[in-house]
């Protein structure tokens, strides 16, 4: 009875895994090696052809070129939602450390308020950043009185803002759960042996906030990789990275095949991300 | 040598809120003493140790150290260093790291502070530790590198928050021994936090017994457990039979009472202002049983009684009120009285305490 319960009980997460994520990724896979459609879609065809297509381009006389401007939008993404992480990082340690510290009353109204903005359409929320930084927007009317030029809008600038809105509860919620782990007195002990607040912040609440900063960075890091809404809206299309060029090629390009392959990469790319954090945890595992 | 004066406490209040958990305390600590804050969950204890630690800030009065001002100086710039209840070791560092941090951050160069380390773990004798983390010690253990990395920055003043209470009960006793010689040995002050009345009077030089945010009584453990000055600290330290009393007449610090035993005799007393009703503290050990009477003498009868070992415990009444009398089991087949049995009771003037309300 509990042997076919442990086995049939499971069913449900099999399928799960095999219908959205597995069967779909091999698609993908399929594609990504398969023959571009005159139209879109894609030919049953064995080809590397969107692989090559990642570094080299085909020049005039059918030469293959060393092409890295799709090395740049990977570049570029990497470089931005590393950013994403690091800014979201830093912003999301004051910020849970001060909702910690609130009585427990305090601490659940605040804890909603970071969790609210996910109630409203991801969409509207990038929208409305395209607002206010916009010429006649709140920030963008400071900056041209500052004597700023031109607009703050279509820039990577821009995009890592939107970036860093959308992305930071999902830092603030677990740092918050480390730092509300931590004993108080800890923290005053900290003062006791003679260490400055700043200290007591870098040599005991940092160290023993690691676990949640990783994780953080790891619900940061990984979709910041594959956003597609703050390039398209506030980098206004000019600024392409992995997620765009995806939705670019399954889209108005109609290289599936290509879309297909930057979406493999994209994903060996959280795959790492992945494993290295699974080994660091670890071996933090294994030394205590 | 005159002993100086470590820690003065001088008329300090405490607001949380509404609720006033101190109310104008003041006192001295001396130098080199071990200081005990006894008292009950809720009397301010704890507030107190905080607020020498810098922890917390008084609403009203001063703190000083050593003549210095501290109470508005925050936790790292005062030379006091704290063992906490909870131990508070930090869990990602070794125990040597634990023991140096402070040290590092006072600015110590690297060799006086192996050193200094070194010396540390070998005064609480677990040198053989230096490399282990936190987590992987026994609750003494832990305790001890508690105190060792409290210790090591050589502090002005040791504060101790219930530090034994987390030990249990055989490793808690071991410990009081260990924390009263660490003190002799190094010559630093303690101030030690407890609720705990056995431990209070085992370990300290001087008690200071708070109560509902106020001073109850200051002094030596035989003064406070011979001498209460009022009501709370008899009923607070030891077991106590509390029996209404009349004071017939006052003489300085002797009155006359009359009891509702029908007694007459003459006692020591505290605070009681004139002529009237009054309260009466009468030790259980300090009441004589038949051929222990002795002194003012009456007769009652054993209501239940309670063997402890070394002790036995009795409740004997007489004139409707009942009071407890505890036997030392002197001999190993020290005479038991059954319950029924009447019995001759007895206790000397000196034995007893009229304390003010």
């Amino acid at each position: 009875m509990r042997r076919g319960f442990r086995f049939w009980g499971l069913v449900p997460a099999w399928v799960l895994m095999l219908g959205t994520l597995l069967i779909p990724l091999m698609i993908v896979a399929i594609v990504s090696v398969a023959q571009r459609g005159a139209y879109g879609g894609f030919e049953w065809a064995f080809t590397l052809e969107p692989y090559r297509q990642i570094l080299f381009s085909v020049g005039w006389t059918d030469e293959l070129e060393f092409d890295p401007k799709y090395l740049f939008v990977i570049g570029r993404t990497l470089v931005l939602a590393g950013a994403t992480t690091l800014i979201c990082m830093m912003l999301a340690l004051p910020v849970a450390y001060v909702i910690a510290t609130r009585t427990p009353r305090m601490k659940t109204v605040l804890i909603y308020l970071v969790t609210l903005p996910f109630w409203v359409s991801m969409i509207v929320r990038v929208y409305a950043w395209l607002i206010i930084l916009g010429n006649d927007g709140f920030v963008g009317r400071i900056w041209h009185a500052l004597g700023g030029q031109g607009t703050l809008l279509f820039t990577p600038g821009a995009m890592l803002v939107g970036m860093v809105y959308s992305y930071i509860p999902l830092m603030v919620l677990p740092v918050f759960a480390a730092i509300e782990k931590l004993d108080p007195a800890l923290l005053e002990a900290g003062g006791d042996l003679y260490a400055s607040r700043w200290t007591t912040a870098r040599r005991v609440i940092l160290p023993l906030t690691w676990p949640g900063l990783a994780a953080g960075s790891i619900l940061v890091f990984v979709p910041a990789l594959g956003t597609v809404l703050e390039p398209m809206l506030l980098g206004g299309g000019k600024q392409m990275m992995m997620g765009t060029l995806i939705q670019t090629q399954f889209g108005s390009a109609r290289n599936w095949p290509f879309g297909a392959a930057i979406a493999l990469v994209l994903m060996v790319m959280v795959v790492i991300v992945l494993v290295l954090n699974a080994r660091r945890a670890m071996r933090k595992e294994a030394r205590s | 040598m005159r002993r100086g004066e470590a820690v003065e406490v001088f008329n300090v209040s405490k607001m949380f809120g509404t609720y006033q958990a101190l109310d104008q305390v003041s006192f001295t600590i001396k130098e080199n003493e071990f200081f005990t804050l006894l008292g009950p969950s809720g009397c301010g204890k704890t507030t107190l140790l905080r607020m020498i630690a810098g922890f917390e800030r008084p609403s009203e009065g001063s703190i000083s150290l050593f003549g210095a001002e501290i109470a508005s100086l925050p936790p790292h710039k005062r030379h006091v260093n704290t063992v906490f209840q909870s131990y508070a070791l930090f869990p990602h560092m070794s125990l040597e790291q634990n023991i140096a941090f402070g040290l590092e951050n006072l600015g110590w160069a690297k060799a006086k502070r192996q050193a200094r380390v070194a010396e540390m773990l070998e005064l609480v004798h677990m040198s053989d530790f230096a490399k282990r983390r936190p987590d992987q010690l026994s609750g003494g253990q832990r305790q001890r590198i508690a105190l060792a990395r409290a210790l090591a920055p050589e502090p002005q003043v040791l504060l101790l928050d219930e530090p034994l209470s987390a030990l249990d009960l055989k490793l808690r006793q071991a410990m009081r021994d260990e924390l009263r010689a660490l003190q002799r040995k190094t010559g630093i002050t303690f101030v030690f936090v407890t609720h705990d009345q056995d431990e209070a009077l085992d370990m300290s030089d001087r008690i200071c017994v708070l109560g509902q945010g106020q001073i109850q009584q200051i002094g030596t453990p035989s003064d406070i457990y011979e001498e209460p000055q009022n009501r709370f600290v008899a009923d607070f330290i030891g077991a106590t039979n509390f029996l209404e009393a009349e004071v017939v007449s006052l003489n300085g610090d002797q009155a006359q009472i009359r009891t509702a035993l029908g007694l007459e005799f003459t006692a020591a007393q505290k605070g009681v202002q004139g002529p009237g009703a009054a309260t009466m503290s009468l030790r259980p050990e300090k009441i004589g049983l038949e051929e222990q009477a002795s002194g003012n003498v009456f007769t009652g009868t054993i209501r239940s009684r309670n063997y402890m070992g070394g002790f036995t415990h009795y409740a004997v009444e007489t004139a409707g009120i009942t009071l407890q009398v505890s036997r030392r089991n002197a001999l190993s087949h020290a005479e038991s009285y059954d319950i029924g049995r009447e019995v001759k009771l007895g206790f000397r003037d000196e034995s007893v305490r009229v304390l003010g309300q």
